[in-house]
C-alpha cells in the first residue's frame, strides 16, 4: 500500500461529500425511524413496556411468530440448499426457468402470495371444499401462516447460496465421487463444509423476513386476537386500538429481534470474513 | 467441526417440529370458544360484553368460556367468512354484509335477519360529524363538506361498512336537498372530491383523523365519534350532529354451518341472546351505541341527539337494491369517484 493517490480515487471533496450524503440518508431513512421506535416504546418506563409484552394476546403473537420462522425457516433451509445444488452443480433443462421460478416471491407483492393460498385453500377456492369436508383448516389458521411465510421467504437461501456454488466449481465434488465416495457422502463432506458460513448467512436473513413479514401473512391470517396474529399483526392491531405505547413496545421487540439478527450476521463476517468474500460479489 | 455443525443443523429442524407439532397440539385442546367475527369500532364494546357474557356463563355452572375476537372494515370480514373463517358469530356493520354470506357460502339460511328481535340488531346508531375544537371551518350540516378547502375524512365504502352508511346519509341528504337523482350525485362528486384518504376501515379513518391530524371533519359512527371525544383526544374535537342522518343496524347472526362444525350452537345461541339482555343493553349504552330495551333506552335518552333518520328499508329500497345501484362495480360510488379525480 502506497500513500500515493490512486488514479481511479475521486477528489477528495467529491469522497467525503458522498459519505456524507450516505450517512445523512441512511440517518434520515433508517436510524430516526429506529431511534423513535425504541423511545416512543420506553417514553412512559419498564414497567408498562412489560405490561404490554406480558399480555396474553402479546405472548401469544410472540410464540405464533418464533413458531411460524421455526418451521418456515429450516423446510427453506433444506430447499435453499437442494435448489442451489441442483442449480450450481448440475446441468439440465429448464435451468434458468427454475431460477426464475426461485425469484418469483421477490418479483410479486407479498398480497397477492397471500391471496393465491385463499384462492387454493379458501372455502370457495379449488382445493377448499375438500378440505372443509374432512375438517382441515389451512388458511385463517396456523398452517396458511406457515405456507405463506414460507412462499415469501423461499429465495434468502438459494439466492445466498447459489452464486456461492457456482464461484467455487465442481472441482471438489468430482474428485470426491472419482474417489469413490457416494453421492450423499460427497454433498456431507465436500459441498455442504464448503457452503456452511453463506449458509448461516442466508438462514439469518431468511429468518428476519420470516417474522417480519405482514402483507401474506395479513391475507391469510383473519386477525383472530390471541391466535392468529403475529407480531407484525398484533402491532397494528394494537395502533389501531389506540393503544399507541403497547403498539410500541411490541415493535421494539420485534425490532430488537431483528438487530440480534443483524448482529450475528455482523459477527458472522467479521470472523468469516473469508469465505463469504467467496461468495462472489 | 464439520460433523458439528450438521449434527446441530440436523438437531435444530427435529426440535422445530417438535415444537411445531406441541405447540399446534395444545391450541387444539383448549375449553370452549367461540369466534366472534366483528366489524371495525367494535372492539373495545365486545371486550366488555364478552367478560359479562363469560361471567355470566360460569355462573350459570356452564363452565369457562373463551370469545375470541376478529375485527376489521365489515366487508372484508364478511369476504373473510366466505373464505372460510370460521366465525361462529358474525356481528357485522350492516345487513348485506351478512346476506352475502348466506347467498354465496351458504352459511346460513337467507332468512337469518328474522331469527332475532329487531332485525338482528341488538342495537342501533347513526352517522355524525366530527370536527376540530372549536369548529374551525365552521362545518354545522351536510352541505358544509362539499365547499372547497374543507378535507373530509371518511373510509372505503368497498371495505367498509361504516363507510356505506356514510355514503347513504350523504346522498339521503343530497336526494332531499336537491330534488334529483343527479343533484344528488353532483353533491356526492364535491364531497368526494374533498376526501384525500380511503382507509379500509372505519377505525383506520379515525386513526387518520385523530391520530396523524388529518382533514377538518369525520364522518363517522356515533359510538366512534364519542369514543375519540372521550378518550383519545378530551377538548380536542367536537361531535357536530347534522340536520338528517340515517338509521344504522348493526346486525348479528349464528354462523350454522359453522356452529354445528365446531359444536358451539348452544353456546352461540346463548351468547346472542346475551346481547338483548338489560345487562348487556347498559354495556352497549356506555358504549355510545343506542340501546334497544326501552327503560335503557329512557335512561341513557340525554346522551343521544333526536335526529330525524333515513332508513335503508323506506329511503333506499332495501340493501340488495342499495348496494346495486351504489356499491357494485361500476356503481354510482365507482362512478362518483371517478368524476371526483378529475
Amino acid at each position: 500500500m502506497s500513500s500515493r493517490k490512486h488514479p481511479l480515487d475521486p477528489p477528495a471533496l467529491v469522497k467525503w461529500g458522498l459519505v456524507l450524503v450516505a450517512l445523512v440518508y441512511i440517518g434520515i431513512v433508517v436510524m430516526l425511524p429506529l431511534a423513535s421506535v425504541f423511545s416512543e416504546a420506553f417514553a412512559q418506563g419498564w414497567d408498562l413496556w412489560w405490561l404490554a409484552i406480558d399480555d396474553p394476546d402479546a405472548l401469544a403473537a410472540i410464540r405464533l411468530t418464533l413458531l411460524v420462522a421455526v418451521v418456515a425457516v429450516p423446510l427453506n433451509c433444506v430447499f435453499g440448499v437442494a435448489a442451489s445444488w441442483a442449480v450450481a452443480k448440475h446441468d439440465f433443462a429448464g435451468k434458468a426457468f427454475l431460477i426464475s421460478l426461485i425469484d418469483l416471491p421477490f418479483s410479486i407483492s407479498p398480497v397477492v402470495s397471500g391471496m393465491v393460498y385463499v384462492l387454493l385453500f379458501g372455502a370457495q377456492g379449488w382445493i377448499g371444499p375438500w378440505l372443509q369436508e374432512h375438517d382441515i383448516q389451512i388458511i385463517y389458521a396456523l398452517p396458511g401462516i406457515i405456507l405463506a411465510t414460507i412462499f415469501v421467504t423461499f429465495p434468502f437461501v438459494a439466492r445466498e447460496l447459489i452464486p456461492l456454488m457456482q464461484a467455487q466449481g465442481r472441482d471438489e465434488e468430482e474428485a470426491a465421487l472419482s474417489l469413490g465416495a457416494s453421492g450423499f457422502q460427497t454433498f456431507r463432506k465436500v459441498t455442504l463444509p464448503n457452503i456452511r458460513w453463506g449458509l448461516l448467512y442466508g438462514v439469518l436473513l431468511c429468518n428476519a423476513r420470516a417474522m417480519g413479514e405482514f402483507g401474506a401473512v395479513s391475507v391469510v391470517s383473519g386477525h383472530i386476537r390471541g391466535e392468529t396474529n403475529t407480531m407484525p399483526l398484533h402491532i397494528e392491531l394494537l395502533y389501531n386500538d389506540y393503544n399507541l405505547s403497547a403498539a410500541f413496545a411490541v415493535a421494539s421487540l420485534l425490532a430488537g429481534l431483528a438487530l440480534v439478527t443483524l448482529a450475528l450476521k455482523t459477527i458472522l463476517e467479521w470472523r468469516h470474513g473469508d469465505a463469504l468474500a467467496a461468495r462472489g460479489h | 467441526m464439520r460433523r458439528q455443525f450438521i449434527k446441530s443443523a440436523v438437531a435444530f429442524g427435529l426440535a422445530a417440529v417438535v415444537a411445531g407439532v406441541g405447540i399446534a397440539g395444545s391450541a387444539q385442546a383448549a375449553g370452549q370458544s367461540l369466534l366472534n367475527v366483528s366489524y371495525d369500532p367494535t372492539r373495545e364494546h365486545y371486550q366488555q360484553i364478552n367478560a359479562g357474557f363469560a361471567k355470566k356463563w360460569a355462573a350459570q355452572g356452564s363452565g369457562a368460556v373463551a370469545i375470541r375476537q376478529s375485527h376489521g372494515g365489515s366487508g372484508k370480514q364478511s369476504r373473510s367468512v366466505i373464505d372460510g373463517l370460521p366465525a361462529d358469530v358474525v356481528t357485522l356493520a350492516l345487513a348485506y354484509d351478512i346476506d352475502v354470506i348466506a347467498s354465496k357460502a351458504k352459511l346460513l339460511p337467507a332468512n337469518w335477519q328474522a331469527r332475532l328481535p329487531n332485525n338482528s340488531a341488538p342495537y342501533y346508531s347513526t352517522i355524525v360529524f366530527l370536527v376540530r375544537k372549536g369548529n374551525p371551518k365552521a362545518i354545522h350540516d351536510w352541505d358544509d363538506l362539499a365547499k372547497p378547502g374543507v378535507k373530509v375524512i371518511t373510509p372505503n365504502p368497498k371495505t367498509s361498512g361504516g363507510a356505506r352508511w356514510n355514503y347513504l346519509a350523504a346522498y339521503g341528504y343530497g336526494l332531499r336537498k336537491y330534488g334529483s337523482a343527479a343533484g344528488a350525485r353532483d353533491y356526492l362528486v364535491k364531497l368526494f372530491r374533498n376526501v384525500p384518504v380511503l382507509d379500509s376501515g372505519a377505525r383506520g379513518s379515525t386513526t387518520t383523523f385523530v391520530q396523524r391530524g388529518q382533514g377538518d371533519v369525520l364522518i363517522a359512527w356515533e359510538n366512534e365519534a364519542h369514543l375519540a371525544v372521550n378518550q383519545l383526544g378530551k377538548g380536542q374535537f367536537e361531535i357536530v350532529a347534522p340536520s338528517v342522518s340515517i338509521l344504522a343496524e348493526p346486525p348479528v347472526a349464528l354462523v350454522d354451518k359453522n356452529v354445528d362444525r365446531n359444536g358451539t350452537r348452544k353456546l352461540a345461541t346463548a351468547y346472542l341472546n346475551y346481547l338483548y339482555t338489560p345487562e348487556a343493553q347498559e354495556i352497549i349504552a356506555r358504549n355510545y351505541y343506542r340501546p334497544r330495551n326501552p327503560e335503557v333506552a329512557a335512561k341513557y335518552a340525554g346522551k343521544f341527539p333526536k335526529l330525524p333518520l333515513f332508513t335503508i328499508d323506506k329511503n333506499f329500497g332495501g340493501w340488495a337494491k342499495a348496494q346495486a345501484i351504489h356499491f357494485n362495480n361500476g356503481g354510482l360510488f365507482d362512478q362518483v369517484f371517478e368524476d371526483a379525480k378529475r
